[in-house]
């Protein structure tokens, strides 16, 4: 699943408790993060790919987490979405 | 299922299970009815399906989740509107120039939502593949949705301000509303693929966050918590409608080399229609948010060209190419917020919004943020007419702009390569000379002129005569063509429009509130406490 593509991907969350877990478990699983944030709104940009893992936010929110949730939150994203019951992917293919 | 009661639950499906059970289960093949005659449109724009198949939603919503999703993101929301309401929260913004901006909202966006809706309703009727059906469907539920959470949401504000209560009826008349009606109705009378290429990509995926990331928490930014709810609500479909956007393209690129051309005929042109479009944007980012959080040309580095350049990047293995006229909104990008906040200022008598010049504070905001431009070109115009203002001698357009055929804006824009010469194109079509603001227009206009001929073109309609109410009299001693133009719209003329100082809606602000309608300026009548007075 490895990319080569440096280009940013993004996932922009609405700033509330429901998704400080979300970002903590996006900040452990994507070293390369970088966390914007806004009034209202945290944007998240990292080179290339970013994951969501069920497992992480589970760890930070202390319950299941069906990952369709994060639409409740989710403000906008770029990059190419594949999402499975493990995880949430967002990925650019090229250079 | 009441027997079974202790049977052991079935095994859970896995997401791509289920998925494909709610989404290709529910397809059949047509038996006593030809597939062409059951849809029809499908191919005459020369697009080349061999699999519809091979079409994947990657979010895998089906419809029981997204009942189930959606019905959470409006408890959520409404229990903000009802908060919002029983705390008057229209008096805990900024202040009440703010609120000119949601009445290009209301008047200006919101029906673009339900024409939208009436969009991908047509495609779930069109389209072959049960995939993207299903889609559409959602889609179109979805843009209904923001349709009505828009209307509920600002109708608090209309109960205390000007200008948003006659918003369809004003959709279809206002001469500067036939900007977005005449982009979004361009759409919806293309080909379904034209359509989703239009909507789902080129004006969602690449272009709508400008319109609800930085404004939407520009508005949070000026306690506005009523409309930052709906534009983080509507925005949360707005992620999976961009993903739809980016998989219909890949999806017609990957089905066959034909279709390469075609998308990229339609991105170059709806790119710069959207673009046109969301412009607007630009001076209500500048101009309309007494507090900011970032400038116009900041907003497009971060969301066209460093987004949009990774979507190209990623595009180019399909021998995609970035939108054509993509150089031109970069070379503009300096200048179109002031170019059009201008425009508007100069025509305000003829607006359904209140107008002002900027503060001293507000034109430093300026001076900084765009210092190649805003000293040299847009401050000594600004401080002269501030001066004739002071004189007594206020500067207004009494007559109204030329307008361009296909975006049908006031040809207001200047050439990229120069800041004080107009752009005006024109082309000669069937011995009639047809004006546009611009290249990407003139572009657009010179591929399919038969479309644009046809325009309704709300200026030359007024001036010809046919927007007065019934029983005007154009021959009577004292007609009055603006006032009469102003009415057939549905704007209150000296109500909804004009100077913002001494309007109705700073000095009710002010007499409500007890703050000063315009926080650069100070107090504009004595309702405001002294601890707040400025000047």
């Amino acid at each position: 699943m490895a990319t080569t593509s440096t280009q940013p991907v993004f996932i922009a969350l609405q700033a509330n408790n429901d998704t400080m877990p979300i970002i903590e478990a996006i900040r452990q699983d994507n070293p390369n993060a970088v966390v914007h944030e806004y009034p209202a709104m945290v944007k998240i940009d990292c080179p290339g790919r970013l994951v969501i893992r069920r497992e992480s936010v589970e760890e930070h929110l202390g319950r299941d987490f069906d990952l369709r949730e994060i639409q409740i939150n989710m403000i906008s994203i770029a990059g190419n979405v594949d999402e499975s019951d493990e995880e949430f992917v967002l990925e650019w293919k090229t250079h | 299922m009441a027997a079974e009661g202790n049977a052991k639950p079935a095994k859970k499906l896995s997401l791509k299970e289920n998925y494909a059970l709610l989404t290709r289960g529910l397809g059949w093949e047509p038996s006593y009815e030809k597939k062409e005659d059951i849809f029809r449109t499908i191919d005459f724009e020369g697009v080349v399906i061999h699999d519809w198949d091979k079409w994947e939603d990657p979010f895998r919503l089906t419809m029981d989740a997204y009942w189930k999703y959606q019905g959470e993101k409006e408890r959520k929301l409404y229990a903000i509107i009802d908060a919002f309401q029983q705390n008057n929260g229209q008096f805990n913004v900024t202040d009440a120039r703010y609120v000119q901006a949601l009445k290009v909202f209301i008047n200006g966006i919101t029906e673009l939502e339900y024409l939208s809706h009436r969009g991908f309703n047509m495609l779930a009727r069109e389209f072959p593949g049960v995939g993207p059906r299903i889609a559409a469907q959602m889609q179109s539920l979805d843009e209904l949705r923001h349709a009505t959470t828009q209307i509920h949401t600002i109708s608090q504000y209309a109960k205390y301000f000007t200008g948003m209560n006659e918003f369809p009826y004003q959709f279809d008349r206002v001469w500067y509303l036939s900007i977005p009606k005449s982009f979004f109705e361009d759409a919806v009378t293309s080909g379904p693929f034209e359509f989703i290429v239009a909507i789902s990509f080129a004006f969602e995926y690449v272009l709508t966050n400008l319109a609800f990331m930085p404004w939407m928490s520009g508005a949070a930014f000026n306690g506005d918590m009523a409309t930052v709810s709906f534009g983080f609500s509507a925005q949360s479909d707005e992620a999976r409608h961009m993903t739809l956007g980016i998989e219909v393209i890949k999806f017609l690129l990957e089905q066959d080399p034909a279709n390469v051309p075609l998308v990229q005929k339609w991105i170059d042109k709806w790119f710069w229609r959207g673009y046109r479009l969301l412009s607007l944007l630009a001076t209500m980012m500048d101009y309309m948010l007494p507090k900011r959080v970032m400038a116009w040309n900041e907003a497009w580095e971060i969301y066209y060209e460093q987004n949009g350049g990774a979507l190209f990047a990623d595009l180019a293995r399909y021998g995609i190419k970035p939108p054509k006229r993509a150089p031109e909104t970069i070379a503009e990008k300096g200048h179109v917020a002031h170019q059009m906040w201008s425009v508007f200022y100069a025509n305000r008598d003829a607006v359904g919004f209140q107008m002002w010049l900027p503060s001293e504070e507000e034109m430093a905001w300026m001076s900084e943020k765009y210092p190649d431009t805003f000293d040299q070109y847009y401050r000594p115009r600004y401080e002269y007419w501030k001066a004739m203002e002071a004189a007594g001698t206020p500067f207004k357009n009494t007559t109204l702009p030329q307008l361009c055929q296909v975006c049908q804006w006031p040809c207001l824009f200047t050439d990229s390569g120069d800041p004080t010469t107009l752009s005006l194109r024109e082309t000669e079509y069937q011995g009639q000379t047809f004006h546009m603001c611009s290249d990407g227009c003139k572009d657009i206009f010179d591929d399919t002129p038969e479309k644009y001929v046809h325009a309704w073109l709300p200026v030359h309609q007024i001036y010809q005569g046919n927007c007065f109410l019934p029983g005007v009299d154009p021959t009577a001693p004292d007609f009055n063509p603006m006032y009469e133009a102003l009415r057939y719209m549905g704007i209150k003329p000296g109500v909804d429009n004009g100077d913002f100082k001494g309007g109705a809606d700073a000095t009710n602000w002010e007499k409500w509130t007890s703050r000063p309608a315009n926080i650069h300026e100070g107090a504009y009548t004595d309702a405001v406490r002294d601890s707040h007075i400025k000047s």
